[in-house]
């Protein structure tokens, strides 16, 4: 496996937030990690891309260890689209995109015809190729995080790491967003990792899920093997059925209702395993 | 006017906007021109032929005394001060991500002052060691505030640190004068206003190779700087060495302002605003060194030129004047920010 994190701790100064973490990202996966607030979704993320240096433990990128790749070095490999990125005042969509093609560029090489090739490529697979010279500012939510995938796929690396992509989207977008993922997972051999937030969501698109808990890995594979209402029980502490969404048969979360997950949560308290059906109907 | 244009040889490939380089060469333009408007101004009345000629070589010894030794120190000072305090102001803009992060309101030049203050008052220094004293005043300054930053000197935490430091150092200052006697205070003060009156050659040339030299770092960081601004974690995914960019940004701008200090005190507000203006007139996003220099250079010698003519024959320092004209900007700016919402 190209990326993988073997016994890492992660942690921000004092506070630790995932010890001893072994995860691997199957090669050319469409991985997505699910988890509750806080749980170090995101914190994985960056560990995984080099935002943090693990406090124990190794993460390795094509076999090496990627403390040893130089700044650009790892760009030219892994690309991360964090959650929040700040587009400078009054930069155009083509200035933006271009930026993904700094770790491919030097002093005396400033805009090679492979830096042209890939801008054009990155605008027109995310259809922002018409806006090229609008302002990132005067765009809409959905159009702008479409440029900001645009740019980290002008950066052209086999792998490319997604932290919250769908956040503050409505759900025409975070479809949208999450369809033009799935596009470019089909479209050639490079591995996706996203973290998502709808589980439901992340059960339609993910080839590979990864579950998480207060740090720790709870579970991890093809979405239709690992979810249950036992994991939604151990990952989110929630009462719910898991059936079949009914347009694509991907393992599709139902919560319990309001009365029987009060019900259901004292029973797992007990330690019984909770899977609760339709009870009665209450507002 | 803002497509950029690439220019390639084989492998090698140059990509330049023309609009920021029109502005650079049209504010040369300016710069020459205003200086050699500054070189007909003084007590021996010049016209600007007579200026010309003893530019060239011609001219009486007279003529050729009073522009080359008397006012040119003083004209290319003001361009070369300038252009330090620029590069210094838009260093910091872009480390912190705020237009408002200026060494002039983060306490660097507040903490060179209070160096050369010590110098003059404690140790009864001269010329040359209260220039020392200004350049050990920031360089404590800078570690101070790199300590409490513990390392971190980026957004709001380097703005929020340098306040408070510039809020410290200036009653510092406050209290080295008190407690200093009169001929000491009115030294002190003297120069606290900053001046660029009776400043020879070395000076010229001691900032001029600060600023050339200390360029060389500066544009070598300037790209890494201006991707800086969509983030930290943004800028390093696409290979941006965050730490070691912004230390080296940190240096240089502590360097420059120390520089400029030391030659001619405290100037205020031309590191605030010519890279702001720079900025809006090239229309680019990054730090935009080159044109910020150009343009805090033309700042501080229209500065200059004013206090001289404003009030003839009474004059005002250079620092007072960009404080003053510096002030009015500030306000105006802070009133626009607002009402943007920002």
């Amino acid at each position: 496996m190209r990326l993988q994190a073997s016994g890492v701790t992660l942690a921000y100064e004092a506070r630790t937030v995932s010890r001893d973490l072994d995860v691997a990202i199957p090669d050319g996966s469409f991985t997505v990690v699910v988890g509750p607030n806080a749980c170090g979704k995101s914190t994985l993320l960056r560990g995984l891309a080099r935002m943090i240096r693990p406090a124990a433990g190794t993460v390795s990128l094509d076999d090496r260890p990627i403390s040893s790749y130089g700044a650009k070095e790892v760009a030219r490999r892994l690309a991360l689209l964090p959650q929040s990125p700040v587009a400078p005042d009054g930069i155009s969509v083509a200035d933006l995109v271009a930026r993904g093609r700094y770790p491919h560029q030097s002093l005396l090489r400033q805009w090679s015809p492979a830096d042209e090739e890939a801008v054009s490529r990155a605008m027109a697979a995310t259809g922002v190729a018409e806006l090229a010279e609008r302002s990132v500012g005067e765009l809409s939510g959905g159009q702008r995080q479409r440029v900001w995938i645009a740019m980290v796929l002008a950066q052209d690396t086999p792998l490319l790491l997604l932290d919250e992509p769908t956040t503050f989207l409505d759900i025409a977008y975070q479809l949208e967003v999450l369809d033009l993922l799935a596009d470019l997972h089909a479209a050639g051999d490079r591995t996706l990792v996203a973290v998502l937030h709808d589980l439901n969501q992340a059960c339609r698109y993910a080839t590979h899920l990864i579950a998480m808990r207060d740090g720790a890995v709870v579970a991890q594979g093809p979405p239709a093997e690992i979810v249950s209402s036992t994991l939604l029980a151990e990952v989110f502490g929630l009462v719910g059925e898991v059936v079949p969404d009914p347009q694509t048969g991907t393992p599709m979360i139902v919560p319990a209702d309001r009365e029987a997950r009060r019900t259901g949560r004292a029973g797992l308290r007990a330690g019984v395993s909770a899977a609760t059906g339709s009870g009665s109907s209450s507002g | 006017m803002s497509a950029p244009v690439t220019t390639r040889v084989g492998e090698w490939s140059v990509r330049v906007r023309p609009r920021p380089v029109v502005v650079v060469l049209v504010l040369l333009v300016a710069a020459a021109a205003l200086g050699s408007v500054a070189l007909t101004l003084g007590e021996y009345p010049l016209p600007l032929s007579g200026v010309l000629d003893a530019l060239l070589g011609s001219g009486s010894r007279a003529q050729r005394f009073v522009v080359l030794e008397l006012r040119a120190p003083r004209v290319v000072l003001a361009l070369v001060v300038g252009a330090v305090l620029g590069v210094s102001g838009a260093m910091f803009q872009s480390l912190a991500r705020n237009s408002l992060a200026s060494p002039d309101l983060l306490g660097f030049t507040t903490g060179a002052a209070s160096g050369a203050l010590v110098a003059i008052v404690l140790f009864g220094a001269g010329a040359l060691g209260t220039a020392g004293g200004a350049v050990v005043g920031v360089v404590v300054t800078a570690a101070v505030a790199l300590a409490l930053l513990g390392g971190d000197t980026g957004g709001y935490r380097l703005v929020l640190v340098g306040i408070g430091l510039n809020a410290i150092l200036y009653s510092l200052n406050n209290y080295l004068i008190l407690r200093s006697d009169l001929a000491t205070a009115s030294a002190a003060q003297t120069w606290l206003v900053g001046s660029l009156n009776g400043r020879d050659w070395t000076t010229v040339a001691v900032v001029a190779i600060g600023l050339v030299v200390l360029l060389v770092p500066a544009l070598l960081i300037s790209r890494r700087l201006d991707l800086l601004g969509m983030g930290d974690e943004a800028a390093s995914s696409i290979g941006v060495p965050v730490v070691p960019t912004r230390i080296v940004a940190l240096v240089v701008g502590v360097v420059l302002v120390g520089t400029a200090t030391a030659a001619v005190g405290p100037i205020a507000f031309v590191a605030l605003a010519a890279p702001q203006l720079a900025r809006r007139l090239t229309g680019s996003t990054g730090p935009g060194l080159l044109a910020a220099g150009v343009l805090g250079g033309v700042l501080l010698l229209a500065g200059d030129v004013l206090g001289q003519r404003l009030a003839a024959p009474a004059q005002f320092p250079a620092g007072t004047m960009t404080a003053s004209i510096g002030g009015l900007y500030l306000v105006w700016l802070l009133a626009r920010e607002w009402r943007a919402g920002r």
